[in-house]
Protein backbone atom coordinates (compact mmCIF):
# COMPACT_ATOMS: atom_id res chain seq x y z
CA UNK A 1 0.00 0.00 0.00
CA UNK A 2 3.21 2.41 0.86
CA UNK A 3 4.80 2.16 -2.13
CA UNK A 4 1.36 2.09 -4.38
CA UNK A 5 0.82 5.70 -2.42
CA UNK A 6 4.82 6.53 -2.94
CA UNK A 7 4.32 5.56 -6.69
CA UNK A 8 1.03 8.45 -6.80
CA UNK A 9 3.05 10.94 -4.78
CA UNK A 10 5.95 10.78 -7.36
CA UNK A 11 3.61 11.03 -10.28
CA UNK A 12 2.41 14.05 -8.64
CA UNK A 13 6.28 15.43 -8.09
CA UNK A 14 6.70 14.92 -11.67
CA UNK A 15 3.59 16.91 -13.11
CA UNK A 16 4.06 19.57 -10.59
CA UNK A 17 7.88 19.97 -11.94
CA UNK A 18 6.91 19.97 -15.29
CA UNK A 19 4.82 22.58 -14.58
CA UNK A 20 7.20 24.63 -12.79
CA UNK A 21 9.27 24.61 -16.29
CA UNK A 22 6.35 25.69 -18.35
CA UNK A 23 5.55 28.76 -16.00
CA UNK A 24 9.00 29.84 -16.82
CA UNK A 25 8.36 29.32 -20.78
CA UNK A 26 4.69 30.78 -20.04
CA UNK A 27 5.96 33.64 -19.15
CA UNK A 28 7.66 34.75 -21.82
CA UNK A 29 4.99 33.15 -24.22
CA UNK A 30 2.63 36.02 -22.65
CA UNK A 31 5.01 38.75 -22.21
CA UNK A 32 6.17 39.07 -25.81
CA UNK A 33 7.90 42.27 -25.18
CA UNK A 34 10.80 40.47 -23.35
CA UNK A 35 12.07 38.54 -26.39
CA UNK A 36 14.85 39.54 -28.22
CA UNK A 37 14.38 38.31 -31.56
CA UNK A 38 15.77 40.63 -34.11
CA UNK A 39 14.66 41.16 -38.27
CA UNK A 40 17.81 40.45 -39.77
CA UNK A 41 18.69 41.94 -42.40
CA UNK A 42 15.43 44.07 -42.41
CA UNK A 43 16.82 45.96 -39.68
CA UNK A 44 20.64 46.32 -41.60
CA UNK A 45 20.71 50.03 -41.21
CA UNK A 46 19.72 49.39 -37.02
CA UNK A 47 22.04 47.24 -36.44
CA UNK A 48 24.51 48.42 -33.60
CA UNK A 49 28.33 47.07 -33.69
CA UNK A 50 31.04 47.61 -30.77
CA UNK A 51 33.35 50.34 -32.00
CA UNK A 52 36.42 47.66 -31.90
CA UNK A 53 34.51 45.78 -33.70
CA UNK A 54 36.68 44.00 -36.91
CA UNK A 55 34.92 43.53 -40.24
CA UNK A 56 36.81 44.40 -42.88
CA UNK A 57 40.40 45.75 -43.22
CA UNK A 58 40.45 49.10 -45.33
CA UNK A 59 42.73 52.57 -45.81
CA UNK A 60 41.42 55.58 -44.43
CA UNK A 61 41.96 58.21 -46.97
CA UNK A 62 41.16 62.20 -46.65
CA UNK A 63 39.31 64.42 -49.03
CA UNK A 64 42.30 64.82 -51.53
CA UNK A 65 43.04 61.11 -51.76
CA UNK A 66 46.10 60.67 -49.91
CA UNK A 67 46.32 57.78 -47.10
CA UNK A 68 49.81 57.32 -44.53
CA UNK A 69 50.89 54.71 -45.43
CA UNK A 70 54.27 54.63 -45.95
CA UNK A 71 54.63 51.20 -47.43
CA UNK A 72 56.95 49.73 -44.83
CA UNK A 73 55.72 46.20 -44.97
CA UNK A 74 55.50 45.70 -41.01
CA UNK A 75 52.32 44.56 -41.51
CA UNK A 76 53.00 41.92 -44.08
CA UNK A 77 55.48 40.37 -41.55
CA UNK A 78 53.33 40.61 -38.59
CA UNK A 79 50.35 38.97 -40.75
CA UNK A 80 50.51 35.14 -39.61
CA UNK A 81 48.55 33.88 -42.43
CA UNK A 82 49.57 36.04 -45.67
CA UNK A 83 46.60 37.87 -46.13
CA UNK A 84 48.34 41.16 -47.11
CA UNK A 85 50.77 41.82 -50.24
CA UNK A 86 53.05 45.17 -50.06
CA UNK A 87 54.23 45.48 -53.81
CA UNK A 88 56.49 49.11 -53.76
CA UNK A 89 57.88 50.83 -56.15
CA UNK A 90 60.87 53.41 -56.36
CA UNK A 91 60.20 57.16 -57.31
CA UNK A 92 62.32 59.86 -57.81
CA UNK A 93 61.85 62.95 -55.56
CA UNK A 94 61.71 66.21 -56.43
CA UNK A 95 65.17 66.71 -54.53
CA UNK A 96 66.57 64.04 -56.73
CA UNK A 97 66.34 61.13 -54.18
CA UNK A 98 65.56 57.68 -54.98
CA UNK A 99 62.47 56.89 -52.74
CA UNK A 100 60.27 53.56 -52.01
CA UNK A 101 56.44 53.96 -51.89
CA UNK A 102 53.47 51.74 -52.02
CA UNK A 103 52.26 50.81 -55.13
CA UNK A 104 49.75 47.94 -54.09
CA UNK A 105 48.56 47.13 -51.01
CA UNK A 106 46.48 43.75 -51.22
CA UNK A 107 44.21 42.42 -49.16
CA UNK A 108 43.10 39.09 -49.59
CA UNK A 109 39.67 39.06 -47.76
CA UNK A 110 39.07 34.96 -47.84
CA UNK A 111 42.62 34.63 -46.45
CA UNK A 112 41.84 37.08 -43.07
CA UNK A 113 41.07 36.00 -39.71
CA UNK A 114 40.78 39.37 -38.32
CA UNK A 115 43.50 39.19 -35.60
CA UNK A 116 44.24 42.58 -35.48
CA UNK A 117 48.16 42.19 -35.57
CA UNK A 118 48.35 44.32 -38.32
CA UNK A 119 46.67 47.20 -37.32
CA UNK A 120 48.53 46.99 -33.87
CA UNK A 121 51.82 46.86 -35.31
CA UNK A 122 51.44 49.70 -37.90
CA UNK A 123 53.41 52.22 -36.90
CA UNK A 124 51.58 54.97 -39.14
CA UNK A 125 47.98 54.21 -38.08
CA UNK A 126 47.47 53.67 -42.08
CA UNK A 127 44.98 50.70 -41.83
CA UNK A 128 41.99 50.16 -39.70
CA UNK A 129 38.83 47.47 -39.33
CA UNK A 130 35.44 48.83 -40.50
CA UNK A 131 32.37 47.52 -38.90
CA UNK A 132 30.95 45.72 -42.55
CA UNK A 133 30.44 42.04 -41.82
CA UNK A 134 28.68 40.59 -44.87
CA UNK A 135 31.15 38.48 -46.40
CA UNK A 136 30.09 36.43 -49.05
CA UNK A 137 30.64 36.83 -52.63
CA UNK A 138 29.48 34.99 -56.07
CA UNK A 139 33.53 35.07 -57.43
CA UNK A 140 36.45 34.27 -55.03
CA UNK A 141 38.35 36.91 -56.93
CA UNK A 142 36.32 40.12 -55.93
CA UNK A 143 37.77 38.92 -52.30
CA UNK A 144 41.19 40.19 -53.47
CA UNK A 145 40.94 43.68 -52.49
CA UNK A 146 43.76 46.82 -53.27
CA UNK A 147 43.58 49.37 -50.49
CA UNK A 148 45.27 51.97 -51.89
CA UNK A 149 42.92 53.96 -54.11
CA UNK A 150 44.09 54.42 -57.53
CA UNK A 151 46.10 57.42 -57.73
CA UNK A 152 46.23 58.46 -53.89
CA UNK A 153 49.63 59.78 -52.00
CA UNK A 154 50.71 59.30 -49.05
CA UNK A 155 50.24 61.97 -46.43
CA UNK A 156 52.89 64.99 -46.33
CA UNK A 157 52.98 65.13 -42.60
CA UNK A 158 53.50 60.86 -42.16
CA UNK A 159 57.18 60.10 -40.62
CA UNK A 160 58.70 57.90 -42.52
CA UNK B 1 31.62 -19.33 -15.44
CA UNK B 2 29.78 -16.68 -14.07
CA UNK B 3 26.09 -17.57 -12.40
CA UNK B 4 23.19 -17.05 -14.32
CA UNK B 5 20.78 -14.19 -13.18
CA UNK B 6 17.12 -14.59 -12.62
CA UNK B 7 16.38 -13.47 -15.93
CA UNK B 8 18.43 -15.89 -17.87
CA UNK B 9 17.33 -19.20 -15.82
CA UNK B 10 13.96 -18.65 -17.18
CA UNK B 11 15.16 -17.28 -20.85
CA UNK B 12 17.77 -19.06 -22.57
CA UNK B 13 20.79 -15.88 -23.11
CA UNK B 14 21.38 -18.03 -26.75
CA UNK B 15 17.83 -17.54 -27.70
CA UNK B 16 17.41 -13.96 -27.14
CA UNK B 17 20.78 -12.70 -28.09
CA UNK B 18 20.97 -11.26 -31.17
CA UNK B 19 24.32 -10.31 -32.77
CA UNK B 20 26.72 -7.52 -31.88
CA UNK B 21 26.54 -4.46 -34.59
CA UNK B 22 27.92 -1.49 -35.36
CA UNK B 23 26.20 1.46 -36.03
CA UNK B 24 28.06 4.98 -36.95
CA UNK B 25 27.29 7.64 -34.73
CA UNK B 26 28.60 10.61 -36.63
CA UNK B 27 30.45 12.53 -38.19
CA UNK B 28 27.43 13.98 -38.65
CA UNK B 29 25.39 13.89 -35.86
CA UNK B 30 23.53 16.36 -34.06
CA UNK B 31 24.28 15.55 -30.61
CA UNK B 32 28.16 15.07 -30.98
CA UNK B 33 27.93 18.96 -31.65
CA UNK B 34 30.81 18.74 -34.36
CA UNK B 35 32.69 16.09 -36.40
CA UNK B 36 32.97 13.48 -34.09
CA UNK B 37 32.36 9.80 -35.41
CA UNK B 38 31.72 7.15 -32.88
CA UNK B 39 31.71 3.80 -33.62
CA UNK B 40 29.52 2.28 -31.18
CA UNK B 41 28.96 -2.29 -30.55
CA UNK B 42 25.50 -2.47 -29.92
CA UNK B 43 23.73 -5.33 -29.04
CA UNK B 44 20.38 -4.74 -29.39
CA UNK B 45 20.26 -0.75 -27.50
CA UNK B 46 22.62 -2.05 -25.17
CA UNK B 47 26.09 -0.24 -25.71
CA UNK B 48 28.73 -3.14 -25.36
CA UNK B 49 31.75 -0.78 -26.49
CA UNK B 50 32.64 3.16 -27.90
CA UNK B 51 35.39 3.55 -30.11
CA UNK B 52 35.80 7.20 -30.81
CA UNK B 53 37.33 8.12 -34.52
CA UNK B 54 38.52 11.16 -34.31
CA UNK B 55 40.46 13.55 -36.96
CA UNK B 56 37.64 15.02 -39.21
CA UNK B 57 38.19 18.33 -38.11
CA UNK B 58 42.22 18.37 -37.65
CA UNK B 59 43.43 21.13 -38.49
CA UNK B 60 46.94 21.24 -37.44
CA UNK B 61 47.45 24.27 -35.14
CA UNK B 62 50.61 22.65 -33.32
CA UNK B 63 52.97 22.18 -36.55
CA UNK B 64 51.17 25.65 -37.54
CA UNK B 65 52.28 27.16 -34.18
CA UNK B 66 55.97 26.01 -34.89
CA UNK B 67 56.24 28.66 -37.88
CA UNK B 68 54.61 31.68 -36.41
CA UNK B 69 56.20 33.94 -33.80
CA UNK B 70 54.85 34.06 -30.32
CA UNK B 71 52.97 37.12 -30.89
CA UNK B 72 50.68 35.45 -33.64
CA UNK B 73 50.04 31.40 -31.85
CA UNK B 74 47.20 33.07 -29.40
CA UNK B 75 45.29 33.98 -32.87
CA UNK B 76 45.48 29.87 -33.59
CA UNK B 77 44.43 29.02 -30.00
CA UNK B 78 41.11 30.67 -30.82
CA UNK B 79 40.06 27.64 -33.24
CA UNK B 80 41.03 25.03 -30.74
CA UNK B 81 38.62 25.24 -27.91
CA UNK B 82 36.21 28.10 -29.86
CA UNK B 83 33.72 28.48 -26.46
CA UNK B 84 37.22 28.88 -24.66
CA UNK B 85 38.77 31.55 -26.79
CA UNK B 86 40.49 33.74 -23.93
CA UNK B 87 41.62 31.23 -21.60
CA UNK B 88 43.52 29.24 -24.41
CA UNK B 89 44.82 32.87 -25.66
CA UNK B 90 45.67 33.03 -21.73
CA UNK B 91 47.39 29.99 -21.86
CA UNK B 92 50.04 31.24 -24.72
CA UNK B 93 50.40 34.34 -23.02
CA UNK B 94 51.25 33.12 -19.72
CA UNK B 95 53.79 30.77 -21.25
CA UNK B 96 55.75 32.90 -22.83
CA UNK B 97 55.52 35.54 -20.26
CA UNK B 98 56.94 33.06 -17.95
CA UNK B 99 59.32 31.89 -20.03
CA UNK B 100 60.89 35.39 -20.51
CA UNK B 101 60.13 36.08 -16.76
CA UNK B 102 58.51 39.07 -17.38
CA UNK B 103 55.88 40.61 -15.10
CA UNK B 104 52.66 41.83 -16.11
CA UNK B 105 50.83 45.00 -14.73
CA UNK B 106 48.25 44.14 -12.12
CA UNK B 107 45.83 45.57 -14.49
CA UNK B 108 46.32 43.15 -16.95
CA UNK B 109 45.68 40.17 -14.18
CA UNK B 110 42.39 41.91 -13.49
CA UNK B 111 41.72 42.18 -17.03
CA UNK B 112 42.10 38.78 -17.86
CA UNK B 113 40.67 36.80 -14.95
CA UNK B 114 37.25 39.14 -15.74
CA UNK B 115 37.77 38.09 -19.30
CA UNK B 116 38.36 34.03 -18.40
CA UNK B 117 35.11 34.01 -16.10
CA UNK B 118 33.02 36.08 -18.77
CA UNK B 119 34.14 33.24 -21.57
CA UNK B 120 33.52 30.36 -18.81
CA UNK B 121 30.41 31.65 -18.30
CA UNK B 122 29.48 32.23 -21.82
CA UNK B 123 30.57 28.80 -22.68
CA UNK B 124 28.12 27.25 -19.82
CA UNK B 125 25.85 28.80 -21.17
CA UNK B 126 25.68 27.53 -24.28
CA UNK B 127 26.81 24.01 -22.81
CA UNK B 128 23.35 24.05 -21.00
CA UNK B 129 21.41 24.95 -24.17
CA UNK B 130 23.20 21.90 -25.89
CA UNK B 131 23.19 19.60 -23.86
CA UNK B 132 19.41 20.67 -22.90
CA UNK B 133 18.51 20.28 -26.56
CA UNK B 134 20.52 16.61 -26.68
CA UNK B 135 17.96 15.54 -23.93
CA UNK B 136 15.28 16.45 -25.55
CA UNK B 137 14.21 20.41 -24.46
CA UNK B 138 14.40 22.67 -26.96
CA UNK B 139 13.77 25.59 -25.13
CA UNK B 140 16.83 25.48 -23.16
CA UNK B 141 18.16 26.38 -26.74
CA UNK B 142 17.06 29.47 -27.59
CA UNK B 143 17.37 30.51 -23.58
CA UNK B 144 20.80 30.05 -23.16
CA UNK B 145 21.90 31.92 -26.43
CA UNK B 146 19.56 35.06 -25.26
CA UNK B 147 21.69 35.36 -22.53
CA UNK B 148 24.81 34.60 -24.19
CA UNK B 149 24.27 37.20 -26.49
CA UNK B 150 24.61 39.88 -23.62
CA UNK B 151 28.27 38.36 -22.73
CA UNK B 152 29.17 38.33 -26.79
CA UNK B 153 28.02 42.07 -26.63
CA UNK B 154 30.75 42.65 -23.99
CA UNK B 155 33.66 40.83 -25.53
CA UNK B 156 32.38 42.77 -29.14
CA UNK B 157 32.83 45.97 -27.65
CA UNK B 158 36.28 45.49 -25.48
CA UNK B 159 37.80 43.00 -27.64
CA UNK B 160 36.74 43.67 -31.12
CA UNK B 161 35.20 40.08 -31.81
CA UNK B 162 32.90 37.97 -30.33
CA UNK B 163 34.10 34.84 -30.54
CA UNK B 164 37.83 34.43 -31.93
CA UNK B 165 38.77 37.29 -29.35
CA UNK B 166 42.63 37.13 -29.74
CA UNK B 167 42.48 39.40 -26.65
CA UNK B 168 45.08 38.13 -24.75
CA UNK B 169 48.96 38.18 -26.29
CA UNK B 170 51.90 37.73 -24.61
CA UNK B 171 53.05 40.72 -22.42
CA UNK B 172 49.47 42.38 -21.75
CA UNK B 173 46.15 41.72 -23.72
CA UNK B 174 45.23 44.12 -26.76
CA UNK B 175 43.44 46.97 -25.97
CA UNK B 176 42.26 48.32 -22.84
CA UNK B 177 38.87 47.76 -21.31
CA UNK B 178 36.18 49.71 -23.32
CA UNK B 179 34.59 52.53 -20.98
CA UNK B 180 31.76 51.04 -20.69
CA UNK B 181 32.80 47.60 -19.24
CA UNK B 182 32.67 47.54 -16.15
CA UNK B 183 29.30 49.08 -16.41
CA UNK B 184 27.79 46.49 -18.79
CA UNK B 185 29.23 43.79 -17.15
CA UNK B 186 27.79 44.61 -13.29
CA UNK B 187 24.26 44.97 -15.50
CA UNK B 188 24.76 41.60 -16.88
CA UNK B 189 25.64 39.65 -13.49
CA UNK B 190 22.75 41.86 -11.92
CA UNK B 191 20.28 40.66 -15.09
CA UNK B 192 22.11 36.99 -15.08
CA UNK B 193 21.50 36.46 -11.17
CA UNK B 194 18.11 36.50 -11.85
CA UNK B 195 18.32 34.31 -15.06
CA UNK B 196 19.92 31.55 -13.46
CA UNK B 197 17.14 29.88 -10.87
CA UNK B 198 15.33 29.89 -14.10
CA UNK B 199 17.22 27.31 -15.73
CA UNK B 200 17.69 25.65 -12.59
CA UNK B 201 13.59 25.94 -12.87
CA UNK B 202 13.41 24.39 -16.54
CA UNK B 203 15.61 21.66 -16.32
CA UNK B 204 17.53 20.70 -13.07
CA UNK B 205 14.29 19.59 -11.62
CA UNK B 206 12.42 18.42 -13.63
CA UNK B 207 10.94 14.65 -13.93
CA UNK B 208 12.46 13.81 -16.97
CA UNK B 209 15.50 15.04 -16.94
CA UNK B 210 16.20 13.81 -13.59
CA UNK B 211 14.79 10.17 -14.91
CA UNK B 212 17.38 10.43 -17.15
CA UNK B 213 20.61 11.71 -15.60
CA UNK B 214 20.48 10.26 -12.22
CA UNK B 215 22.54 7.65 -11.52
CA UNK B 216 23.71 7.09 -15.41
CA UNK B 217 26.93 6.84 -16.65
CA UNK B 218 29.16 6.81 -13.33
CA UNK B 219 32.29 7.91 -13.53
CA UNK B 220 34.07 6.73 -10.44
CA UNK B 221 37.06 9.18 -8.92
CA UNK B 222 39.90 6.57 -9.54
CA UNK B 223 38.75 6.43 -13.07
CA UNK B 224 38.63 10.26 -13.62
CA UNK B 225 42.14 10.16 -12.03
CA UNK B 226 43.19 7.26 -14.43
CA UNK B 227 41.74 8.96 -17.79
CA UNK B 228 42.88 12.33 -16.54
CA UNK B 229 39.41 13.38 -16.84
CA UNK B 230 39.64 17.24 -15.67
CA UNK B 231 37.57 20.17 -15.45
CA UNK B 232 34.19 20.26 -14.21
CA UNK B 233 33.59 16.28 -15.48
CA UNK B 234 36.17 15.57 -13.23
CA UNK B 235 34.95 17.78 -10.29
CA UNK B 236 32.00 15.67 -10.32
CA UNK B 237 33.59 12.35 -9.36
CA UNK B 238 34.96 14.14 -6.76
CA UNK B 239 38.61 14.40 -8.00
CA UNK B 240 39.76 18.02 -6.88
CA UNK B 241 41.68 18.93 -9.82
CA UNK B 242 40.72 23.00 -10.39
CA UNK B 243 43.94 24.30 -11.61
CA UNK B 244 42.79 27.85 -10.70
CA UNK B 245 42.51 26.41 -6.85
CA UNK B 246 45.95 24.43 -6.40
CA UNK B 247 47.98 26.56 -9.23
CA UNK B 248 46.47 29.87 -9.03
CA UNK B 249 47.31 32.21 -12.34
CA UNK B 250 46.40 35.64 -13.28
CA UNK B 251 44.50 37.59 -10.41
CA UNK B 252 43.04 34.31 -8.80
CA UNK B 253 45.51 34.13 -5.82
CA UNK B 254 43.20 37.42 -4.24
CA UNK B 255 39.85 36.07 -5.18
CA UNK B 256 37.79 33.96 -2.61
CA UNK B 257 35.80 31.14 -4.63
CA UNK B 258 34.69 27.55 -3.78
CA UNK B 259 36.02 24.86 -5.59
CA UNK B 260 32.38 22.57 -5.83
CA UNK B 261 33.02 18.93 -5.48
CA UNK B 262 30.46 16.19 -6.14
CA UNK B 263 30.06 12.88 -5.11
CA UNK B 264 28.48 10.60 -7.04
CA UNK B 265 29.89 11.35 -10.76
CA UNK B 266 26.54 10.86 -12.83
CA UNK B 267 25.59 12.52 -15.40
CA UNK B 268 23.40 14.76 -12.81
CA UNK B 269 26.13 15.42 -10.58
CA UNK B 270 27.92 17.15 -13.86
CA UNK B 271 24.58 18.60 -14.73
CA UNK B 272 24.85 20.42 -11.19
CA UNK B 273 28.75 20.97 -11.16
CA UNK B 274 28.71 23.13 -13.90
CA UNK B 275 24.95 25.19 -12.98
CA UNK B 276 27.33 25.45 -9.48
CA UNK B 277 30.51 27.08 -11.49
CA UNK B 278 28.26 30.00 -13.34
CA UNK B 279 27.35 30.82 -9.80
CA UNK B 280 30.93 30.89 -8.80
CA UNK B 281 32.45 32.61 -12.00
CA UNK B 282 29.71 35.61 -10.97
CA UNK B 283 31.07 35.82 -7.71
CA UNK B 284 34.75 36.06 -8.98
CA UNK B 285 33.81 38.63 -11.40
CA UNK B 286 31.77 40.98 -8.51
CA UNK B 287 35.20 40.32 -6.64
CA UNK B 288 37.53 41.88 -9.79
CA UNK B 289 35.35 44.11 -11.74
CA UNK B 290 35.31 47.24 -8.60
CA UNK B 291 38.59 46.88 -8.62
CA UNK B 292 40.77 46.67 -11.19
CA UNK B 293 43.77 48.87 -10.64
CA UNK B 294 45.45 51.66 -12.93
CA UNK B 295 47.80 50.95 -15.21
CA UNK B 296 49.19 50.11 -18.77
CA UNK B 297 47.48 47.53 -20.43
CA UNK B 298 50.29 45.31 -21.34
CA UNK B 299 54.01 45.49 -20.20
CA UNK B 300 57.00 46.37 -22.12
CA UNK B 301 57.81 43.56 -25.13
CA UNK B 302 60.41 43.47 -27.76
CA UNK B 303 58.69 43.96 -31.38
CA UNK B 304 60.51 40.13 -31.26
CA UNK B 305 60.24 38.00 -29.23
CA UNK B 306 62.61 35.56 -28.87
CA UNK B 307 62.50 32.87 -26.24
CA UNK B 308 65.49 31.59 -23.76
CA UNK B 309 66.67 27.88 -24.98
CA UNK B 310 64.64 25.13 -22.58
CA UNK B 311 61.28 23.81 -22.77
CA UNK B 312 57.98 25.83 -20.65
CA UNK B 313 54.95 24.59 -19.56
CA UNK B 314 51.87 26.54 -17.95
CA UNK B 315 48.37 25.33 -17.30
CA UNK B 316 45.01 27.53 -16.93
CA UNK B 317 41.52 26.10 -16.24
CA UNK B 318 38.92 26.47 -19.44
CA UNK B 319 35.66 25.83 -19.46
CA UNK B 320 36.03 21.97 -20.20
CA UNK B 321 39.27 21.42 -18.19
CA UNK B 322 42.80 21.58 -17.55
CA UNK B 323 44.69 22.99 -20.44
CA UNK B 324 48.18 22.72 -20.73
CA UNK B 325 50.66 24.69 -23.10
CA UNK B 326 53.92 22.86 -23.92
CA UNK B 327 56.75 25.03 -25.44
CA UNK B 328 59.95 24.07 -26.94
CA UNK B 329 62.24 26.85 -27.66
CA UNK B 330 65.70 26.26 -29.40
CA UNK B 331 66.11 30.48 -28.90
CA UNK B 332 64.89 31.46 -32.29
CA UNK B 333 61.93 33.42 -32.82
CA UNK B 334 59.84 30.41 -33.48
CA UNK B 335 59.20 27.73 -31.21
CA UNK B 336 61.12 24.56 -31.92
CA UNK B 337 57.85 22.71 -30.73
CA UNK B 338 54.44 23.58 -29.76
CA UNK B 339 52.03 20.63 -27.67
CA UNK B 340 48.72 21.73 -26.17
CA UNK B 341 46.82 19.55 -23.52
CA UNK B 342 43.74 19.76 -24.32
CA UNK B 343 41.24 18.60 -21.72
CA UNK B 344 38.57 17.64 -24.90
CA UNK B 345 40.84 14.85 -25.84
CA UNK B 346 41.53 13.64 -21.94
CA UNK B 347 37.69 13.31 -21.20
CA UNK B 348 36.74 12.18 -24.53
CA UNK B 349 38.68 8.54 -24.18
CA UNK B 350 36.64 7.81 -20.83
CA UNK B 351 33.22 8.36 -22.13
CA UNK B 352 34.02 4.27 -23.51
CA UNK B 353 34.61 3.08 -20.08
CA UNK B 354 31.60 4.58 -18.42
CA UNK B 355 29.09 4.22 -21.45
CA UNK B 356 29.24 -0.03 -21.20
CA UNK B 357 26.04 -1.08 -20.26
CA UNK B 358 24.02 1.51 -21.16
CA UNK B 359 21.00 2.70 -23.52
CA UNK B 360 22.44 4.05 -27.06
CA UNK B 361 19.92 6.99 -25.41
CA UNK B 362 22.25 7.65 -22.74
CA UNK B 363 24.97 7.74 -24.43
CA UNK B 364 23.80 10.65 -26.09
CA UNK B 365 23.18 11.77 -22.29
CA UNK B 366 26.83 11.18 -21.14
CA UNK B 367 28.06 12.68 -24.12
CA UNK B 368 26.08 15.86 -23.34
CA UNK B 369 27.38 16.49 -19.49
CA UNK B 370 30.88 16.05 -20.74
CA UNK B 371 30.58 19.14 -23.18
CA UNK B 372 33.04 18.58 -26.18
CA UNK B 373 34.00 20.77 -28.40
CA UNK B 374 35.42 18.45 -31.02
CA UNK B 375 38.42 21.22 -32.62
CA UNK B 376 39.71 20.74 -28.94
CA UNK B 377 39.58 16.95 -29.56
CA UNK B 378 41.34 17.71 -32.81
CA UNK B 379 43.44 20.56 -32.72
Amino acid sequence: MKSFLNYIAEIFKGIWSLLTGMKVTAKYFFTPWRNVTQQYPENRDKLVFGERYRGELVMPHNESNEHACTGCGICELNCPNGSIEIISKSIMTEEGKKKRIIDLHIYHLGMCTFCNLCVRSCPSDAISFTHSFEHAYWDRKTMTKVLNQPGSKIMANVKE
Amino acid sequence: MTELTELEKVIPTDTIKTDEYLVNMGPQHPSTHGVLRLLVKLEGEIVHNVQPDIGYIHSGIEKMSEALSYTQIPHLTDRMDYLSAHMNNEAVALCVENALQVEVPERVKYIRTIMSELQRLASHQLWWCASGMDLGALTTFFYGLRDREDILDIFEETCGARLTLNYSLPGGVMFDIHPNFQRKVKDFIKKFRKKLPEYDKLITGNVIFTERTKGVGILTKEDAIAFGVTGPTGRASGFSCDVRKHIPYSAYPYVKFEEKLGTEGDCYTRWVMRMDEMWESLSIIEQLIDNIPEGDYTAKMKGVIKLPEGEFYQRVETARGELGVYIISDGKKNPYRVKFRSPGFSNLFAINHIAKGWKIADLVAIMATFDLVIPDIDR
